[in-house]
Parts: structure tokens; C-alpha cells; sequence
């Protein structure tokens, strides 16, 4: 905080015409959840286009010289087209996960850098996916429905779920996320292989050089790999029918890495054993053939979300914007090379 | 030969392979009947009789060396004062608290479980069970199966599984390898034992209640004794705090049940993951209302590749019993 002698009727309006702004389009969970002023801070401001009446392109044409940089949660896209009418852009930031929202291709063509979560959640969905494959297989979701309806006092046992150990686990997609959950599952005795864009020399993992050969040498998959043009639909027919009906597929990354059309036909045809679903191709609207299947467990693409990760993500997200700001290096600079 | 009534058959054993008392079947026998065949001995099958349980051992079970239980099968001082012969209790679970352990040390009798084939397989239950609880994950998972998903748009925050602290009630197999596991997910484990354990790296807490005031979650891990019935009480519960989980996987009597319904329903603790509970089948009606509580019908830590394994034990123990070698799986007395 700098010292100034200055009143604080003239300090709050001299800040205000000083500070530079940061566009927010569309609510983030945040704001929702703690509050308009959970991300606040005294290097910059935010100008709010949800909170204007004007279109999206009418609003950033009125703001266009002010606009900096942007904070997007996740929920609003950042196009090309929006870049394109912000001609001071110079950052992009983001709290979720994925980037897939955001138009690298521009932001890289433009020299806008893009700062993002970093590691701060990868650990938390790396809890979830394994959280996912032990539910599946042990039934755990579909037990505890069961014991609640009663039926345990009046239909006796339950059926017994499947052994973790010794479970051959492919990920697909060694990145942080991938390497947390590898991490986790060594410590349950499953052995773990992987998929990559390219294999990793240090890693003690078997790799396999395409995700059909991964899928036919495991036991379950887990996704843990970003959306992209060449990840699209890379769970297919094909995969799946290699991973088998005693194959288990855990997806926390993005619902259109997997054909869902033919998931749900391989799940209920009983082509696969299982799958933990956190998120969907066109969320939040989910296959209703799925609600009637005890092997599957799903939740509402939250798997990365805890309490605690939402004043982490804040302060990182504040603290790259503060960097950008004073001309400091980013705390996660996302690299957009190809 | 299995179809004689077991009178005939008992006349004959003199004649044949030495006979192992079975009072009535365990599940693992239901299960893997043909497994339990061996040229090492015979089962004497009292369930099959028309007799009374004591009449039956009376008159067929003087010279019987061995017995098969269960959790169902308790074997007291009176069934063992009924065995004048008996050396060897085999039991197919991990629990042995249906065994009267003081009356088989006074009569040296032996007795085995098939505590280590389980032990991976609850340590995996007992983490699913944390981290569906923590992560609500079964919550989510109805919310999104009752279709709120796209009424609601909110959904149900977990709460971060790195960075908490883990209370582990009992670290034997089970509670070890519970340890192991958590530690991967960057958990702190702490832990409370009979004795303490100075090879292992966590830090030892000398009573159940210390170790709660000081963890965030408590796995039960023990097993059922006098000295652990109703062990985490009221108290502990309520200093293990308002954001605390209990885990339990053990048996349901080591948590005073009563307590702890009451304690999830006032908020005084955060929520349980339990698979096992004071009075099976019947689950206190107030849990089945509650979502921070996830339950589990005593089969969270079966899977058949456990109970083939503890088959295996089982038959292994019987048939190094009857050719006098050493057995594998003793329980040591400690």
C-alpha cells in the first residue's frame, strides 16, 4: 500500500479514474458463493458487463480502450471475437482448470499472456477421480441408496463390489492431474500406465503410444486430459470396446473427450462395467438413460470444487492480475506455445 | 459320502480323515463349497442334524480337534466346555470378538482369523467412504440423478481431503494401510494403539479423546473388545468438533451409536462414513435422513477376491493344523 497524503474523498476518486480495470463477463461461482467483493483489490477494479443493460459487443465498444485484462471463471467464453473488440488487451485469467474456453490461437497471435489455476486444484480432482473409482467399484453411491431405502433390514446383503488392488489403471493424460492421481492409486497397489501427446522419461509408468492400445491393457481409465480439437470424441466406440465389459471409465476433465452417445449404449448394454462422471457434452443436461443405473455415479461438474479452494484460487487469480499490473512476472503463466 | 445323515458319518470318522465342527455355515462355505473339500479332513456339519445344538456336540463332537465359526457362530465358554477335545478355533472374518479369547487361552486352544487378506481391501473402503463423505460425493450424485441439476444450478461444496488430519483408531494391518494410502492424498496421520508403534512415522496419541481433539477425521480401525466397546463416546465425538468425520469400519460397537446418532443430528460432528453398526441389519432411522452421513450394509470391505483369499486361509490353517505344522494365520495373545 503506498503512503499518500491526500483526503480520502480525493483518494477514492483519484483511485477510481486510476485504477485499471479488469472485465469480468459473467458471474463467477465466487461471487455467488462469498459474495460481489470476494475478489477485490487495491491495485485494480472490475467492470462488471453482466451488470450493463448493453449487449456484449455495444458494451465493449464503449469500453474498449479502458478493458486490460480479463477474469474468466470458466462460464464465459472468451472468443476471438471478444478480444478482438479490446484492443489494450494484454491478459487474460482464468480460475478454472480448463482453458478450453478461451482462445489460445488469438491470445497467442495477439501477445496476450493467460494466467491460470495452476496446481492449486489439481490435487483436489485428483481426490475426486480416485474418490470416483472407488465408488464405482465398490458400489459405495449405489449401497448407500440401498441402506437408505431401507432395503437392508428387508432384502438382506448387498452385492459385493470389485477389488482396487492390483487394478491396471490407464490415464489418459500425464499432466498434473494425471501425475496426482497416478500418485494416489500407486498407494492401493493398482499399477498404472498412460497415454500422453508424448511419452515422459522420468516417469516409472508403462506408456502406450495411442489410447485404443491404453484401454485394451487396463482395467479402468481415467481422463484426465484437456479438451482440444485432437481430444475430441478420443474416448470413441473403439476404446471402449477395447477397454471391455469389465472396464471402468472415470471422467473429470471435459464431457466431450468421450462419445457420450455410445457410452451410455456400452453402459447400458452392460459393454462396460462402470463409470464416475463429473462432467457431461452438454451440461447440465445429462442422459437420462443414466439415472436408472446403479454402476454409474455421477455429479454436477464440481468434482474440483472444495471450500477451501475457492480462497486459494482468489488469491491466486488477485495475485496475477496484481503482477500484470505492476509489470511482475505471472504467478501461473499459462505457455501458449503449440 | 455328504449325503449320510452326520450320525453316520461321525461313526465312520475313525475310520476316515479327521473331522472339523461346523455349527452352521459360514458364508464363506455358502460360497465356495468345493473349496472346502479337502484329503485333510472332513466337516462335521451340526446344522444338518435334527438334534439340539448340545445334544449334537454331546454325542458326535467328543473327539473333535477343530472348529469352523463365523460372526454368527459365537464360540462361548459353554460350546468349548461341550469340545473336550478342541485345539483349534478357525474363524473366516477378521473380527474375533464372537470368540471367547480368555477361555481359549485357559484351555490352549488356538485360534486363527483371516485378518491380512482383508486388510487392503477395508483400507480401500475406509478412504472411498472419507472421501465420499468429504467430497459428498453420493450427495452430488442423487442431486444430479433426481434431475436438480439443471433446475438447481447450485451444487453441493466439499471440503479439501490434502492438508487434513487423520486420527487412525488402531493402527494394525488395517489401520496402516490406511495410513499408507492417505499419506498419497497429503493427509497427516496421526494415530492411537494399545501400545505405541516407535518404527512407524506418526506422531502416537496415548487415549482415543486426545487423539480426536487434534484431528480433523477418525478412522476406527480396532478390533472389538471389553476395553474398546462404546471407546469413542460422546466426548470424543465432541472433541473431535463440528467439522469432524467419523470413519468406521471395524464393528459398530466400538462407537456408542446412540451418542453419535445424536451428535449428527445437532451438528455437533460433521458427518460418518460407517459399515457396520450396533444392532446389523437395522441402521438408526435418523441416519437414512441425513446426507453428511454415508452408509454401507457391512460389505464395504468384502470383495470376492478377498473372500477367495480368506478361503484359501482359512483351508490353509485347517489342513497345516491336522498335519501338525505350524499354522499361518495365529492369533497372538497379547
Amino acid at each position: 500500500m503506498k503512503a499518500t497524503a491526500m483526503t480520502s474523498e480525493n483518494q477514492s476518486r483519484h483511485s477510481q479514474s486510476d485504477l485499471p480495470y479488469v472485465l469480468i463477463l459473467k458471474p463467477p461461482p465466487s461471487f455467488l458463493l462469498f459474495g460481489d467483493h470476494f475478489l477485490d483489490s487495491s491495485k485494480f477494479q472490475y467492470l462488471k458487463a453482466y451488470e450493463s443493460p448493453l449487449p456484449l459487443p455495444q458494451f465493449l465498444q464503449e469500453h474498449a480502450q479502458s478493458v486490460q485484462a480479463i477474469f474468466s471463471s470458466g462460464l464465459a467464453p472468451v472468443t476471438a471475437e471478444t478480444i478482438r473488440l479490446l484492443p489494450r488487451l494484454g491478459l487474460v485469467v482464468t480460475t478454472s482448470q480448463g482453458l478450453n474456453h478461451i482462445d489460445l490461437t488469438e491470445c497467442r497471435r495477439r501477445g496476450i499472456a493467460v494466467a491460470g489455476a495452476g496446481t492449486i486444484l489439481s490435487a483436489d480432482c485428483a481426490d475426486s477421480a480416485v474418490g470416483f473409482l472407488i465408488d464405482v467399484l465398490r458400489k459405495i453411491s449405489a449401497a448407500n441408496r440401498y441402506v437408505k431405502q431401507g432395503l437392508w433390514s428387508s432384502q438382506g446383503a448387498y452385492p459385493l463390489g470389485y477389488k482396487l488392488g492390483g487394478k491396471r489403471v490407464g490415464i489418459v493424460g500425464l499432466g498434473s492431474i494425471g501425475t496426482e492421481v497416478a500418485k494416489r492409486l500407486d498407494a492401493f497397489g493398482c499399477s498404472i500406465s498412460y497415454n500422453s501427446r508424448s511419452k515422459k522419461p522420468l516417469v516409472p509408468y508403462t506408456f502406450y503410444p495411442n489410447v485404443v492400445e491404453l484401454a485394451a491393457n487396463c482395467d479402468a481409465l481415467i481422463i484426465c486430459c484437456a479438451l482440444t480439437d485432437e481430444t475430441h470424441h478420443l474416448i470413441n466406440k473403439e476404446v471402449l470396446s477395447a477397454l471391455g465389459k469389465d472396464g471402468v471409465i472415470i471422467n473429470i476433465a471435459r464431457g466431450p473427450i468421450v462419445d457420450e452417445k455410445e457410452l451410455v449404449r456400452c453402459l447400458v448394454k452392460g459393454e462396460i462395467r462402470g463409470a464416475g462422471l463429473d462432467v457431461f457434452e452438454h451440461e447440465p443436461d445429462v442422459p437420462v438413460e443414466l439415472f436408472a443405473l446403479d454402476n454409474v455415479v455421477m455429479s454436477p461438474h464440481c468434482a474440483v470444487l472444495t471450500t477451501e479452494s475457492f480462497e486459494d484460487l482468489g488469491k491466486l487469480m488477485v495475485g496475477n492480475i496484481e503482477a500484470f499490473f505492476s509489470n511482475e512476472p505471472l504467478l501461473t503463466p499459462v505457455s501458449l506455445d503449440g | 459320502m455328504e449325503s449320510q445323515p452326520p450320525e453316520e458319518r461321525s461313526q465312520q470318522r475313525s475310520k476316515g480323515l479327521p473331522q472339523v465342527l461346523v455349527m452352521k455355515p459360514p458364508p464363506l462355505l455358502t460360497l465356495f463349497e468345493d473349496k472346502f473339500i479337502s484329503s485333510k479332513f472332513q466337516l462335521l456339519k451340526a446344522w444338518e442334524s435334527t438334534l439340539p445344538l448340545d445334544q449334537f456336540l454331546t454325542t458326535y463332537a467328543g473327539s473333535v480337534r477343530a472348529v469352523l465359526c463365523s460372526g454368527a457362530t459365537p464360540i462361548t465358554p459353554r460350546i468349548i466346555r461341550l469340545l473336550p477335545s478342541l485345539q483349534l478355533v478357525v474363524t473366516d472374518s477378521a473380527g474375533v470378538n464372537h470368540i471367547d479369547l480368555n477361555e481359549c487361552r485357559r484351555r490352549g486352544i488356538a485360534v486363527t482369523n483371516a485378518a491380512g487378506v482383508f486388510s487392503d481391501d477395508a483400507a480401500d473402503a475406509a478412504v472411498g467412504l472419507l472421501i465420499d463423505v468429504l467430497r459428498k460425493i453420493s450427495v452430488a450424485d442423487r442431486f444430479v440423478r433426481h434431475g436438480l441439476w439443471p433446475a438447481k444450478g447450485d451444487y453441493p461444496l466439499g471440503f479439501k481431503l490434502g492438508g487434513k488430519r487423520v486420527g487412525i483408531v488402531g493402527l494394525g494391518s488395517i489401520g496402516s494401510a490406511v495410513a499408507k494410502r492417505l499419506e498419497a492424498f497429503g493427509c497427516t496421520v496421526l494415530y492411537n494403539s494399545r501400545k505405541p508403534k516407535p518404527w512407524v512415522p506418526y506422531p502416537f496419541y496415548s487415549n482415543v479423546h486426545e487423539l480426536a481433539a487434534d484431528s480433523d477425521v477418525l478412522i476406527v480401525c480396532c478390533g472389538l473388545t471389553a476395553e474398546t466397546r462404546h471407546m469413542i463416546n460422546r466426548r470424543v465425538m465432541v472433541a473431535l468438533g463440528k467439522q469432524g468425520i467419523i470413519i468406521n469400519v471395524a464393528r459398530g460397537a466400538i462407537i456408542d451409536e446412540k451418542e453419535m446418532v445424536e451428535c449428527l443430528a445437532h451438528g455437533e460432528i460433521g458427518g460418518a462414513g460407517l459399515d457396520v453398526f450396533e444392532n446389523e441389519p437395522n441402521v438408526p432411522k435418523q441416519l437414512l435422513e441425513l446426507d453428511n452421513v454415508v452408509l454401507s450394509p457391512h460389505r464395504a470391505v468384502f470383495t470376492p477376491e478377498g473372500f477367495m483369499a480368506a478361503c484359501d486361509l482359512v483351508v490353509a490353517n485347517l489342513e497345516a493344523f491336522f498335519q501338525d505344522k505350524p499354522l499361518l494365520s495365529p492369533l497372538i495373545h497379547e
